[in-house]
């Protein structure tokens, strides 16, 4: 545990030096996103006595919670593996690998979770009625590990930068668009329903959402959130110790 | 004299391709060992896994006695590498880069202190401890990867191009570090395209080719195989023709029974005649 320390220690003196850029350049999606779909195509539409808007914040937090997760721990590790190659440097450390798996998903954790709350705040001014509980805080850092985790995967089996960009174009923004971000999966037919329930993101929409709304929490999405975490903890550490000695 | 490197019969393949080819070496404690070869030698190779970042296909290395393959982890602690690529994180200062690697190997915080503002004033870097690396000289930077290197007292350093890049006068400020390193009784492996850079600081050389180790030997061992006195007959249209002469009258005797119509030049022989003799090229980086 205190190498992954010193891992993130590092990662979070280079975040210091550019926190608020970092923060400004972080919240422009999500707010573009909430101005685009909650208060423009969705003004006016009622979800069984919800506003749009308070439907889709939760949403948007676990989306940001994704992507700000899964690129501030693959996209930094690709550019140090295959760039700077900085990474030798700490698989040549005397350090365990699953100490160094952690330590370069902390990051990840770090940025999605100050991300999020930074929306979360912008979206209390809109939408006060936002319910932050412990159930949701669980939600939050338990859909900031698992993107974070599948970004370390991401980076340590792709072989270029252009992988890395195919695996966001191809699994990352799929996801953000039918992850249970802005529609209800109640309204779409049962076979694509299916299909979306194998999305991680579909998971950490529905516990955000019920857990944010004060609604019945739905923790069998929580499990599967739970599940795919290990996948890609598990597949991390498989793909770290195909390439080291 | 006690082997620091020990290597048997290792080898590497990519894809059926053999890249090193039953590659037997030893390089002793205090050494500073020069490791030659043309493009595609397999000198990166060799070196990635000496530093455990590549598995062998077969064969064994130990370094200080230590199975490379069966603990890597504990071998970790006996070397250090500056890599020929700038490995530094650049979003760090060059002291925050340094404390990274303390860290990294479990360093006490009053201890890392002392022993980074060390080794800052030893490769004269302590007045730019707090500069990011992006805005420090391509010296500085290198100065910085062997402080870096050096943090948690290796017994061996691996020098991958320690001086590509870097200008005559940086060059020689480096050399200098590296003598002075393996005087306080660091080993150093060294790759270098730098053919005079190899003669300059290196007690042995090791030449390869095909993954093959072809020559070892001091410097000046492998010129006396050659010959000491090299004579260049600059032909017409033919290109330049190399003879090498164990000594000067011997090739005085050779330059008289030439015809008077060609160039000659007779100089003594150096380790790059010895390089392109053995390997049939100039070398180039790896």
């Amino acid at each position: 545990m205190i190498d992954a320390y010193s891992i993130l220690w590092s990662d979070l003196a280079a975040l210091k030096r550019r926190w608020p850029r970092y923060l400004l350049t972080t919240l422009m999606s999500p707010i573009l996103y909430l101005v685009a779909f909650g208060w423009g195509l969705g003004r006016g539409i009622d979800l069984n006595g919800m506003s749009y808007l308070e439907f889709v914040i939760p949403g948007i937090i676990a989306l940001t919670a994704m992507t700000t997760s899964f690129n501030g721990a693959g996209t930094r590790l690709n550019v140090d593996r295959l760039y700077f190659k900085s990474f030798d440097e700490c698989l040549m450390a005397p350090v365990s690998l699953p100490s160094l798996l952690l330590g370069k998903a902390l990051i990840g954790v770090v940025r999605g979770v100050l991300s999020s709350v930074a929306f979360l705040l912008v979206a209390l001014l809109i939408a006060p009625h936002i319910y932050v509980s412990l159930p949701f805080v669980i939600g939050l850092l338990l859909s900031c590990l698992t993107f974070a985790f599948l970004g370390v995967l991401a980076a340590l089996l792709a072989r270029s930068h252009e992988d890395m960009a195919t695996f966001g174009s191809l699994i990352l923004m799929p996801m953000t668009f039918l992850g249970g971000t802005f529609f209800s999966l109640s309204q779409v037919p049962f076979w694509l329903k299916m299909a979306l329930y194998a999305l991680p993101l579909t998971h950490s929409s529905l516990f955000l959402r019920a857990a944010a709304l004060d609604q019945p929490l739905p923790w069998t999405s929580l499990l599967v959130l739970l599940a795919f975490f290990c996948v890609f903890l598990g597949g991390g550490m498989m793909a770290l110790k195909r390439m080291s000695v | 004299m006690s082997n620091i490197i020990d290597i048997s019969g290792l080898n590497k393949e990519y894809s059926g391709k053999r890249v090193v080819n039953d590659l037997n070496l030893c390089v002793f404690q205090g050494d500073l060992f020069g490791f030659l070869g043309p493009n595609g030698a397999g000198k990166t190779t060799t070196i990635r896994i000496l530093t455990t970042l590549t598995k062998p296909t077969s064969g064994k290395v130990l370094i200080s006695g230590i199975d490379v393959a069966k603990d890597a982890g504990l071998v970790k602690e006996e070397f250090g590498v500056v890599q020929q690529h700038l490995s530094l994180n650049r979003d760090l200062t060059i002291a925050e880069n340094l404390e990274l690697h303390a860290r990294l190997h479990h360093i006490p915080t009053a201890e890392r202190k002392r022993r980074i503002a060390d080794l800052l004033d030893y490769v004269e870097l302590s007045d730019h401890a707090d500069y990011l690396i992006d805005n420090v000289s391509g010296g500085m930077k290198r100065r910085a990867m062997i402080a870096r290197a050096l943090i948690h007292r290796p017994k061996l350093l691996f020098l991958d191009e320690p001086t590509v890049g870097l200008d005559a006068q940086t060059r020689r400020r480096v050399w200098d570090l590296i003598r002075r390193m393996n005087s306080e009784g660091t080993t150093v492996f060294l790759t270098t395209h730098y053919i005079e850079e190899a003669e300059a600081l290196c007690k042995r050389v090791g030449v390869l080719h095909h993954g093959k180790l072809i020559a070892l030997g001091s410097p000046l061992e492998l010129r006396q195989r050659l010959g000491m006195v090299a004579v260049e007959l600059q032909g017409e249209g033919n290109g330049t023709t190399y003879s090498y002469f164990p000594d000067r009258t011997s090739a005085a005797r050779f330059i008289q029974g030439l015809p008077s119509t060609k160039r000659v030049v007779m100089r003594e022989s150096n380790l790059e005649d010895v390089f392109i003799e053995l390997t049939g090229q100039k070398v180039m980086g790896d």
